[in-house]
This record gives structure tokens, C-alpha cells and sequence, in this order.
């Protein structure tokens, strides 16, 4: 009747892993592999940003390509990550080191960041805008000082869906080889060491939650009008 | 000695009818293991799921602690998820439906909450008005009323669910990610496109099926909104 021992046991030897200064240092060390995932997430955030804000912006704004923007969502997520990524890793992209892991993420975070911001820009009163016309503007500048900034609060969910879609594909690119905490999981497995499974997890967790908390307190700080309606998707 | 044969197997092309004929029984039986944890997971969040978010709704208290840990649940990426069920389930497949039940879990509660809150509180006081205790209103009135935000709810989480048991190719229980982790390993592109196409026709099966159920279910609605 000793269920609850071996569990604590791990958690302990767990623990032991991650306090082990050893295990902080080197090319497999955690200090690198952090570092791994964070560039990783942030340069693909960019990206994905740069890629898909401006499409969105612009077909929300003509009203144009609604069913693409609001659908591939939904096709993002019938997708599984880790098919991707072994798909990617066979093509001759799989020779550039971390080039399936890149665009795999790219790809899994545009998705988010097109349909919120393309909702976002059509979720904009009409009536608004007509005003704004009506004043002469331009629809170059409708875009740039009504819609855009009526639309930041759905541009924003969707940049932090994104962000955290970013950290768990990160994760997942391991299995396929990529860089990044997930490796640490990953080696664990290999040597058939739960302790070093348990420790990685609960790394990648507490990244994750750190980047969603960082966009929550984010979310709180800006000024009441950026304040998010919910996320859509 | 005989000539190696020179199919596609042999070229280790993307398409290929060979693997599909001779590797036949491996590729039924990591679909039907696909089917059987995606089905399974997403069975056991549902029966969670409702009183859960039954009980968000009826106690405003309760709503913000259960919306805080699906949240929190949902941030951790699915390799971690796993692996940090590790300890409790060892190399099982129980280890993959358990983390598939915390994810459809909370893509559940959200949307069955969502879709209790907006039953309109006309409506809601009509039925007491008629003389409805809080049972039969829940289970006649607020229930089906809902119906069409849990249904878009339970089918973002089956679709979910299907693309996640691959992760589960890491304790050796991913169904069809089984093949894409052996394919990756013996750099098999005919089976690791094969399988990575029947998950995502697995997917949408799915989803065009629970949208037949959703339409049979409520025939007052043809909209389907989320």
C-alpha cells in the first residue's frame, strides 16, 4: 500500500536533476537549451508576425478572403505538429540544422495571427469607419488610425495564442531532432531516466506559463481600450 | 543472389502504392489505435466536462478557479504534458489518454460554460415561471440551449485530439505517430506521409460527422457559431 512512494520519489530525484549544477552547463546543459527556445520563439514570433499582420491587415481591411483567414485555423489545427516536422526534416530543408523547426513553427503560428487579426479588423463597426470616410480620410489612413488600432485588441490575443502555439511546437520539434528544451525531455526518454523526463517538463512548463503570464500582465498594464475581448479561436 | 526489386519502396518515394499494399495490417492497426485514443480521451473530458461546467456556471465562485487551471492546463505543451504524467502512468497508453483528457478537458468547459451563460435569462425565468425546478431546467432548458457552443467545442477538441495522440509516439502509444516516429528514424517518406495524410483525414472525418450529430441534435439552429 505504498502507492504514494515511488511517485515523491521522483519528484525528489526530480528536483535533484534540475538543482544539479551540472546539468546547467555545456551544449546539453539547460542554460542552452533555454536559450535555444527562446530565440527560437521570438525569432519565429517575428516572423510569423511579419508574414501574416500585414496580409491580414489588408484583406481585413478590404474585406476580402474572409473565408481563407477565418478557415485556416482550422485547417492549422487538423495538421498534427510532429507530422510536420518529420515531413519538413525529410525534405532537403532537413538539412539546414534548425530549418524544419523554423518554418514548421512559422507555419503553426500564422494561423492564429491571421484569423484573430482578420476578425479583429472586420469585427470593426462599420459605422466607425464610414465616419471616418466621411471626414476625408484616406483609406490608407482608415486603415492605420481607425482600424488598426479598434482591431489591437484581437491582433494581440492572437499574438499571444501564437506565442504559446510557438512554445509547445518548440517543444514538440525535439522528437525531430530541433534544438530547445524539449531536448531535454527527449533524452530523458532516451536513457530511460524519468527524473531528467520529469525536470525537463516541468521546465518547458514553467517557460510556457511564464510566456503566457508575461502577455497577461502585458494585457493588464496597456491602456483600457487594447484590453482583449477574448481570444476567437 | 536476386536483383534488389526496383519499386517505389526501393527509390523510398513520398507516394508510394507498394507500401500501402505491403504494409496494409501495420497501417489498419495504428489507425484503429488512433481512433481508439482519440475516442476514448475525448469521451472521458466530456463526462468530466459537464459537471464541471455546470457547476462554473451555478456557483459564480467556483467559475474563476476552474477557468484559471484549464487555462494554466492548456498553456503546457503537450510533450510536457506527457512527460509529466510519466511518473503516474509509466509507458501506457493511459499516460496518453489521461493527457488528452486535460486538453479536450478544457476546450470543453470553456465552450459548455460559454454556451450556458448565453442562455438568456428571458428565457431562464420563463421556465421557472412555468414552474421548473432547477433540474429540469438545467437538463430541459440550459442544456440544449448550449448545445451548439458544446458541440463546436467538442469538435475543436476532437480535432485537437487526433492531431495530439501522434505526440504520443514517445511512450510508443501515438497511432499513427507511431509510423511517423519509426519513418522519421529509417527516413521512410512514403510512411511518413501516408500516415501524417490519414491523420489529417482522420481529422476531418470527425469533424464532418459531429457536425451531422450537431445538425441532428439541434434542428432549431443552422447556425453554428463558436
Amino acid at each position: 500500500m505504498d502507492e504514494g512512494g515511488p511517485l515523491v520519489n521522483t519528484i525528489g530525484d526530480a528536483w535533484k536533476w534540475l538543482t544539479d549544477a551540472a546539468h546547467w552547463a555545456g551544449d546539453d546543459g539547460i542554460w542552452h537549451r533555454l536559450t535555444q527556445h527562446l530565440v527560437l520563439t521570438v525569432v519565429c514570433l517575428v516572423l510569423s508576425c511579419l508574414i501574416a499582420l500585414p496580409v491580414a491587415l489588408v484583406l481585413g481591411h478590404l474585406g476580402k478572403g474572409g473565408a481563407l483567414a477565418v478557415n485556416i485555423s482550422n485547417v492549422g489545427r487538423a495538421v498534427p505538429t510532429f507530422a510536420v516536422l518529420v515531413l519538413l526534416l525529410l525534405t532537403p530543408i532537413g538539412q539546414w540544422g534548425e530549418g524544419p523547426t523554423v518554418v514548421a513553427l512559422v507555419l503553426f503560428a500564422v494561423p492564429p495571427l491571421l484569423t484573430n487579426a482578420y476578425v479583429g479588423m472586420r469585427g470593426v463597426d462599420r459605422s466607425v469607419v464610414q465616419a471616418a470616410r466621411g471626414m476625408g480620410m484616406t483609406g490608407r489612413q482608415v486603415l492605420w488610425r481607425v482600424e488598426l488600432p479598434l482591431a489591437m485588441p484581437l491582433i494581440l490575443s492572437g499574438v499571444r495564442i501564437a506565442a504559446v502555439q510557438l512554445v509547445a511546437t518548440a517543444t514538440i520539434a525535439a522528437l525531430a531532432g530541433g534544438g530547445g528544451l524539449g531536448r531535454i525531455i527527449t533524452a530523458g526518454f532516451n536513457l530511460a531516466s524519468t527524473p531528467q523526463v520529469v525536470a525537463g517538463a516541468v521546465l518547458v512548463a514553467v517557460f510556457a506559463l511564464v510566456v503566457e503570464g508575461i502577455f497577461e500582465i502585458g494585457e493588464r498594464l496597456a491602456p483600457g481600450r487594447a484590453r482583449g475581448r477574448g481570444p476567437t479561436v | 543472389m536476386t536483383a534488389p526489386p526496383d519499386d517505389c519502396l526501393a527509390r523510398n518515394e513520398w507516394i508510394c502504392g507498394e507500401y500501402l499494399s505491403t504494409r496494409r495490417q501495420i497501417i489498419v492497426d495504428a489507425v484503429l489505435q488512433h481512433l481508439e485514443l482519440t475516442a476514448l480521451s475525448v469521451l472521458i473530458a466530456l463526462v468530466i466536462a459537464v459537471p464541471l461546467a455546470v457547476a462554473a456556471r451555478r456557483w459564480a465562485l467556483a467559475a474563476g478557479p476552474v477557468l484559471a487551471l484549464t487555462t494554466i492546463l492548456y498553456t503546457i505543451p503537450s510533450l510536457a504534458m506527457f512527460s509529466l504524467l510519466l511518473p503516474v502512468y509509466g509507458l501506457s497508453a493511459s499516460l496518453v489518454v489521461a493527457g488528452l483528457v486535460l486538453y479536450s478537458l478544457t476546450l470543453l468547459v470553456r465552450n459548455i460554460l460559454a454556451g450556458l451563460r448565453a442562455v438568456p435569462e428571458d428565457t431562464r425565468q420563463a421556465a421557472r415561471g412555468m414552474g421548473y425546478g432547477p433540474i429540469r431546467l438545467l437538463l430541459t432548458v440550459e442544456l440544449p440551449l448550449a448545445l451548439p457552443a458544446a458541440m463546436a467545442g467538442l469538435r475543436i477538441a476532437t480535432v485537437s485530439a487526433v492531431s495530439l495522440v501522434t505526440v504520443g509516439a514517445i511512450v510508443g502509444f501515438g497511432g499513427l505517430g507511431n509510423l511517423i516516429y519509426t519513418g522519421m528514424n529509417t527516413y521512410f517518406k512514403a510512411q511518413v506521409l501516408t500516415a501524417s495524410v490519414l491523420c489529417v483525414v482522420i481529422a476531418v472525418l470527425a469533424d464532418v460527422l459531429l457536425l451531422g450529430v450537431q445538425r441532428v441534435l439541434t434542428p432549431w439552429t443552422r447556425a453554428v457559431r463558436s
